[in-house]
């Protein structure tokens, strides 16, 4: 029922919305919930086990009940607190965890079979037969549990992530943040002000308090206006901080347009922020505790200070006669703010002996409530005095056990809250978060005034931290009552009485728990899933440990907590991982040559981050291996151009660049002359491969080492190490220069007269014999020619500076067309390697030696090596290791597979009988036939052997014979020639 | 969590690549025994508490720098370039 | 509160049915007795396990029933289960393709097996299958290559192209994601499992035969004379033992420095997500090569995810955003259609990261000791074989045929490492 002239709704701007398909009004300012609130809608939800009905305990992110499904498709939205989200024209709003409908939920059936599903009851049945777990108990179990349904569909809003720095984080704009924020803004530092809430205040926009002479919502708008004009304050409304780390940094969800009834999906939806903070002050508030009794969980019994918040702050009352149970005298303004509202108050029915009414209401003392009625809408209480008990009929009933300050952020690196008995609450641990100072009601300060006061304090603490001035900012007027509150955790009495409301978990539970010996609280949770709901815990840990440690005959500061664990509040996937959607998940690498290749219809496959292209097909060609087979073709037979410009460069100049080469790779390259390359190979500290290339020197003190496309990253990271950590007395420098150089392969026995075309001064035999490099004019630009071959072929690979990269591929293919060549793809390039036994990282997987590849004299005795020692240790030069070696098919199948494993022919394919597998295959056009690289126990040795070669997960056999690795040309007379 | 880079300043730890403890520097000779390089290339003392460790500014100005930082805690205690750190024992 | 403190369960030993449950509902939840005792320590042992998680329980377990062994005691500084088995995203499965693992994890696949029973426990193991998905033609040699062996070792291993997972799991982008998905490699028999009900099913189990489970137990020192072990030194005082087994996960290190060991261990945190409840939508364990991104769904409508180390040393057991939001990044590109469920709790656990990313289940070189440690971020799905084959190492004084190369003097010889990740000895690379 709305109440006139109440609250901080904009009644001039009214809003239709609907729930469950029923059309309702609300009001610009209103919540889901108030909105519903408003329109007399109690039942909202059910709850996860037993399906009871639910209606709206709180006002806050910390509700556990009003969890509702907005929007649908892409953009629907489960879960969605009705408490938190701002209804929108328009806006659609369902319930969840209910079929056929929210009214009649056949899965309320559990709720009657609850004797046998208390805590951990499926640890202790559904085990016979064996397989009826996945075929029969789980699936009913999964069905039953989960809340709302996500849509099947992929997302469509846009979210982000960004970046903050600041010098003062402010979490939570109450009185204390307010406080605190206006202290270090008028002190002049960088401010970062955030608050989940859409507009700033806290509890002074649910209050009837003023502050100033103002009221609360008032001076806090103000306050709000004054730093809304300085340059040095972001405020950030609707903005969750989530969790604390490391160094200051802080995680917080900004819901940037949650509320807008624009949803076209252009605008961001959510934020998520990294904010760096030089000093925080959290001003968090506090969350008020539910108290335990019979059937505590009907719609219509709500916290005492929401039943406040929604009279003042959004005109509505939530009941027509409504009573109040409490331990504390703070919830006695629940039913003073009603009563001025014009809302019949029942009564306050307080724990306390001592209690005293504040106003004119009914109180009844030293009572408590043990049983209600009504069981999709509340319709009695019975409470117990000493005299007996008694029932008053009330729609509504606002119940308060005191508060909890929200010390959830201080506990996030492993702090643990202080219990304070005073107050019967955890507080934070001073110097639980490095340079982060608490304040107000989350420090167990309840009074505004005292709010008002700390947050100045802290604000103080933090520019003193950060050698700045404080600017002297008087602390307004404001209430200052004690907080008088008794402890009361549960109701005695028969019945179950709710702690964590949405996971169902009652008293009970609790008991059984301790007496199962479950008695530390991690155990009492993880065995009742007690704090283990979207509000974990925030609602219910603090009595359910109370309750445990009165089980166990232990202290609460004894018993402890549970962990806090980030984030404070649920954060989409959506936001966390924003930009990462389809494309986004990692950056794109592309060739120079990218545009010209997919203009000839090449399929681009992914290499890294690189793109590289699969194979150009021809006309008339429909299958990638026509195109694979022409392509090696024409290398061997023409001339075929390949852009190889993803291979790692490195740029090394200086007097000790040899020194540096000679220690990374295993061979030397000291003596390499000037004009020539030489092949390389790099191992790991432990003494197994890392990468390989061939590193070309220029002048005596000038080097380029190519690297692998995969391990270029690597090899960089590598070469610093070593410069820097081993021998920083090396005088040198290098950097990487893969993304400076266009790089093409130019392979055949026409790849000279190809060049020839392009050159300045054309070269011949003697003037570029094999493995010689230089500089050269390449079609007029200044570049570098490496007479190196990953082909076997007669080949070059030419390198121009990368915005010539797209003009050279074009003018290569086309001088490579009109000589019968063409490009040639990765697939190509593959076929072409394995033929001359060329490895790879498929070869060179990161388990493999440089004796397993055949490379172990490479590694030179005349000087030591990064991996050297530990090359040379037994276990890695066993001659019964597996070996790099050939294959070829000798059995019916002429297929080979990658993958696959040998084993002796005759002999079962059991772990023992393995002999090796195979690492990469390919048809060669040059042999008619497949050809693959494997490795082999005992090598060599076993060259002319059959093996039994199975790759059973594609249901693949033959019979393979092993052969030597270099298959194509053995002596290297084409590359040479 | 953020590092102070001696020549960036300080920086969030997704710029950095983490190696391990700053053993790394102290490679044996090739003639040393073969615990050595055991203790080298695997062994680690692994306490809970301070450690110094090795850190690349991978994103940044690739500088090696050996941070000591509590394991417990992740407080930073202090960064050095690495090549500082191995030139001051030349 | 007699119960707590001595008397054990022997002869009394309460039987879990679904008739059980059915009499106690109907009686008020009220004869529910305790799941394991709260003994005092004994002077002596014949045998101590320190380390009260997945991997102490089980060995605990399995000295008792398999070995006849129950004068044992394991010593747990927090709760039983405290650590990474309370922590972790509850995957099982037998996919490993290198000697060592591969038959190891099959025998511990084979115990998850029959575990429910031979527990009178049920830890929800669920083999609701998990693939591996991967990206490019080279990994899908690869995982061949490791299917093959996962074959050979008589285990269950299925190569699927993008058709098949296509009808398999149609909410993956395969349209729009960076890295296509070429395939995947699939284990109808993995699958997931409660894990704190493993650790509890395990103590149970030990305590019922006769086993001391004792909590709130530091062990500040390891006794040693002349070579040999004589027991420990603990916050609840001296106990003598003749054989003490190191099971201490991520403190590893400190409890084998307290015998003056060096481990080829480094301790590293790895987090692990779980969203709000959401009805059921992921019904197989999923991995994504290209992002070290693995998830599922628990029966509470969990969204359970993790991914990569945060790959700095930690003891903190809690990572930081980098990470988190690279492991998420993942999901929202593999599946965006679950973009919209919302992260609900992080965690993060401390990691012992061997040098080769393979665990250790050895002797040691003082008479008596033994240690099992190394697991990576591995263990849970190596729990039961974990336990049953250090027991068989500890009663017998000889490795059990699934962990003859679990051997910690590979790392000096080389011979035999198991680096399944083939990323060499730097410890948080596995």
């Amino acid at each position: 029922m709305r109440l006139a002239d109440k609250g901080l709704i904009d009644r001039n701007a009214p809003i239709s919305f609907s729930f469950d398909g029923v059309e309702y009004n609300g009001f610009k300012g209103d919540t889901l919930a108030s909105a519903l609130l408003a329109n007399e809608v109690r039942l909202v939800a059910r709850s996860f086990k037993y399906h009871r009905p639910r209606g709206i305990l709180t006002a806050g992110s910390e509700e556990p009940n009003a969890l509702v499904t907005i929007g649908s498709g892409g953009r629907a939205d489960p879960n969605a607190r009705a408490t938190v989200q701002e209804i929108y024209t328009g806006l659609e709003a369902r319930s969840q965890n209910a079929w056929p409908s929210l009214g009649f939920d056949a899965m309320a059936v559990n709720d009657l079979a609850a004797p046998f599903l208390g805590a951990g009851f499926y640890y202790k049945t559904l085990m016979w037969p064996r397989a009826f777990w996945e075929r029969v108990y789980e699936p009913i179990i999964r069905r039953a549990a989960g809340l709302g349904t996500l849509s099947g569909q992929a997302n469509t809003d846009k979210y982000e992530r960004a970046f903050a720095h600041c010098d003062l984080l402010v979490i939570g704009a109450g009185p204390a943040g307010l406080m605190a924020a206006l202290t270090a803004a008028r002190s002049g530092v960088d401010v970062i002000l955030a608050d989940e809430d859409s507009i700033m205040g806290g509890r002074l926009n649910a209050e009837t308090y003023t502050v100033d002479g103002q009221t609360g919502a008032d001076w806090a708008a103000n306050t709000v206006a004054e730093l809304a004009g300085m340059d040095n304050v972001r405020l950030m409304t609707r903005t969750v901080v989530t969790g604390a780390y490391d160094q200051g940094t802080y995680g917080a969800l900004e819901r940037v347009n949650h509320h807008a009834d624009r949803r076209d999906g252009k605008a961001v939806l959510e934020t998520f922020w990294r904010i760096a903070a030089k000093q925080t002050v959290l001003a968090a508030g506090a969350l008020e505790r539910p108290i335990a009794f019979q059937n505590n969980d009907r719609p219509g019994i709500m916290m005492a200070n929401a039943v406040r918040a929604y009279v003042n702050r959004w005109g509505v009352a939530p009941g027509k006669t409504v009573t109040v149970f409490a331990n504390n005298d703070d919830a006695h303004r629940s039913a003073m703010d009603l009563q001025n509202a014009g809302v019949h108050v029942a009564a306050v029915i307080d724990s306390r002996n001592s209690a005293k009414a504040l106003g004119d209401y009914r109180l009844i003392t030293g009572a408590q409530v043990c049983a209600t009625s009504g069981r999709k809408q509340l319709e009695s209480v019975t409470y117990r005095t000493a005299s007996g008990e008694d029932s008053i009929s009330t729609d509504c009933l606002a119940m308060s056990g005191g508060w909890n300050p929200s010390v959830h952020m201080t506990c996030h690196m492993n702090g643990r809250p202080t219990w304070r008995e005073d107050i019967a609450s955890f507080v934070p641990t001073p110097g639980s978060i490095p340079n982060m100072t608490v304040a107000g009601a989350c420090n167990g300060d309840f009074s505004t005034a005292a709010c008002l006061a700390a947050g100045v304090a802290a604000a103080r603490d933090a520019l003193a931290a950060l050698g700045t001035k404080p600017a002297e900012v008087p602390i307004p007027n404001a209430e200052d009552s004690d907080y008088k509150m008794e402890p009361l955790w549960a109701v005695a009495g028969k019945g179950r009485a709710w702690l964590d409301f949405q996971n169902d978990v009652s008293v009970k539970d609790i008991k059984q728990a301790a007496s199962e010996n479950f008695r530390s609280v991690e155990h009492m949770k993880r065995y009742t899933t007690q704090g283990m709901a979207t509000d974990q815990g925030k609602n219910s840990n603090v009595n359910a440990l109370a309750l445990l440690a009165d089980a166990t005959g232990r202290g609460i500061p004894e018993t402890g907590t549970t962990t806090f664990r980030p984030p404070y509040s649920p954060v989409a996937i959506a936001a966390m991982g924003a930009g990462a959607q389809g494309k986004g998940f990692m950056p794109e690498r592309f060739i120079t040559s990218h545009a010209a290749t997919i203009e000839r219809g090449a399929p681009m496959m992914e290499a890294g981050l690189w793109y590289r292209p699969s194979y150009f097909p021809a006309k008339g060609e429909t299958h990638w291996r026509q195109s694979c087979d022409r392509e090696v073709n024409l290398v061997r037979e023409a001339v075929g151009v390949c852009d190889v410009s993803t291979l790692g460069k490195i740029d090394i100049q200086g007097p000790d660049a040899a020194a540096l080469l000679d220690f990374v790779y295993t061979n030397m390259f000291s003596t390499l002359k000037t004009g020539r390359v030489r092949y390389g190979l790099m191992l790991r500290e432990d003494g197994h491969v890392m990468d390989d290339g061939t590193t070309a020197r220029l002048s005596d003190t000038h080097f380029v080492m190519t690297t692998t496309t995969a391990a270029a990253g690597q090899v960089m990271r590598h070469l610093e190490f070593v410069t820097q950590c081993l021998r920083p007395d090396w005088d040198l420098r290098f950097t990487s220069v893969t993304e400076q150089w266009a790089q093409f392969a130019v392979a055949g026995p026409k790849s000279r007269e190809l060049l020839n075309g392009l050159l300045s001064t054309p070269i011949d035999n003697e003037t570029w014999p094999f493995m010689a490099c230089g500089d050269v004019t390449v079609a007029g630009v200044q570049g570098r020619l490496f007479r190196i071959s990953f082909s076997g072929e007669h080949a070059y690979e030419v390198a121009v500076p990368a915005r010539y990269g797209d003009a050279l591929f074009r003018a290569l293919l086309k001088q490579a067309e009109a000589m019968g060549g063409g490009a040639y793809g990765m697939e190509a390039l593959n076929v072409l390697r394995i033929e001359k036994g060329f490895i790879t990282h498929g070869e060179i997987h990161g388990r493999v030696t440089a004796f397993d590849i055949g490379m172990d004299r490479m590694i030179s005795a005349k000087k030591d090596c990064i991996g050297k020692v530990m090359s040379q240790r037994e276990g890695l030069l066993d001659e019964d290791r597996e070996q790099l070696m050939g294959f070829k098919p000798v059995g019916a199948v002429k297929q080979l597979t990658g993958g696959a494993h040998f084993y002796p022919e005759g002999e079962d394919p059991t772990p023992d009988n393995d002999q090796g597998y195979m690492t990469s295959v390919g048809f060669s056009p040059t042999f008619g036939h497949f050809l693959g690289l494997g490795f082999v126990r005992g090598g060599a040795a076993r060259q002319g052997d059959r093996l039994r070669m199975i790759d059973a997960v594609r249901g693949i056999e033959t019979v393979v014979e092993v052969c030597h690795p270099v298959f194509f040309d053995p002596k290297g007379d084409r590359a040479r020639g | 969590m953020r590092l102070p880079c001696p020549i960036c300043g300080e920086r969030d730890i997704r710029e950095f690549y983490y190696q391990g403890a700053a053993v790394a520097l102290d490679r044996p000779d090739p003639e040393a025994s073969a615990d050595a390089w055991q203790d080298y290339v695997y062994l680690r003392d692994n306490r809970p508490g301070p450690l110094r460790e090795m850190w690349h500014h991978d994103s940044g100005c690739s500088a090696w720098l050996v941070v000591t930082r509590n394991t417990l805690t992740h407080e930073v205690l202090g960064a050095e370039l690495a090549i500082d750190v191995k030139g001051a024992r030349a | 509160m007699g119960w707590l403190k001595s008397g054990g369960t022997g002869g009394q030993v309460m039987r879990f049915s679904g008739l059980r449950v059915l009499k106690e509902g109907l009686t008020g939840n009220k004869g529910w007795s305790p799941h394991w005792r709260d003994p005092e320590p004994k002077a002596e042992y014949d045998v101590i396990i320190i380390g009260g998680g997945g991997h102490g329980l089980a060995t605990a377990f399995y000295l008792a029933s398999q070995h006849g062994i129950t004068n044992v005691a394991v010593l747990e500084k927090g709760y039983l289960g405290g650590g990474n088995v309370g922590r972790n995203t509850t995957i099982v499965r037998a996919n490993y393709g290198l000697p060592g693992n591969s038959e190891f994890y099959s025998h511990s696949l084979k115990l998850w097996e029959g575990l429910e029973q031979e527990l009178n426990y049920n830890v929800m193991h669920s083999q609701r299958g998990v693939i591996n998905l991967f990206n490019s033609d080279g990994s899908r040699d690869a995982a061949a290559r490791r299917g093959n062996a996962v074959i050979g070792q008589g285990d269950d291993a299925v190569l699927m192209g993008n058709a098949d997972v296509r009808k398999m799991l149609p909410y993956l982008d395969f349209d729009q994601t960076r890295f296509p998905i070429y395939g995947g490699l699939y284990q109808p028999r993995g699958g997931t499992a409660r894990h704190d009900a493993v650790a509890w099913g395990f103590a149970r189990g030990a305590d019922q035969r006769g086993v001391d489970l004792i909590q709130q137990c530091e062990v500040t020192g390891i006794d040693i004379v002349d070579g040999v072990v004589k027991g420990v030194q603990t916050t609840r005082g001296a106990i003598r033992a003749k054989k003490v087994g190191i099971v201490a996960a991520g403190r590893s290190s400190q409890v084998a420095a307290m015998a003056g060991m060096r481990l080829p261990v480094e301790s590293h945190v790895l987090q692990a997500f779980v969203t709000e409840g959401v009805k059921p939508v992921i019904d197989h364990v999923i991995t994504y090569e290209a992002g070290h991104f693995y998830i599922s769904q628990s029966d509470k409508g969990g969204l359970v995810f993790g991914g990569s180390l945060d790959l700095y040393s930690s003891y903190a057991s809690r990572g930081n955003l980098p990470m988190a939001e690279h492991v998420i990044e993942s999901a929202v590109t593999l599946m965006p259609s679950i973009a919209k469920a919302k992260v609900l709790r992080s965690w993060g656990g401390i990691m012992d990261m061997s040098s080769d990313g393979s665990p250790i289940i050895d002797k040691t070189h003082i008479d008596g000791l033994y240690i099992n440690c190394g697991w990576c971020y591995g263990g849970f799905k190596a729990t039961p074989a974990s336990g049953n084959t250090f027991a068989h190492l500890m009663a017998t004084g000889n490795p059990h045929t699934a962990a003859v190369r679990h051997r910690m003097d590979r790392f000096s010889t080389g011979v035999g490492l198991m680096d399944e990740e083939a990323t060499g000895s730097q410890h948080n690379l596995h």
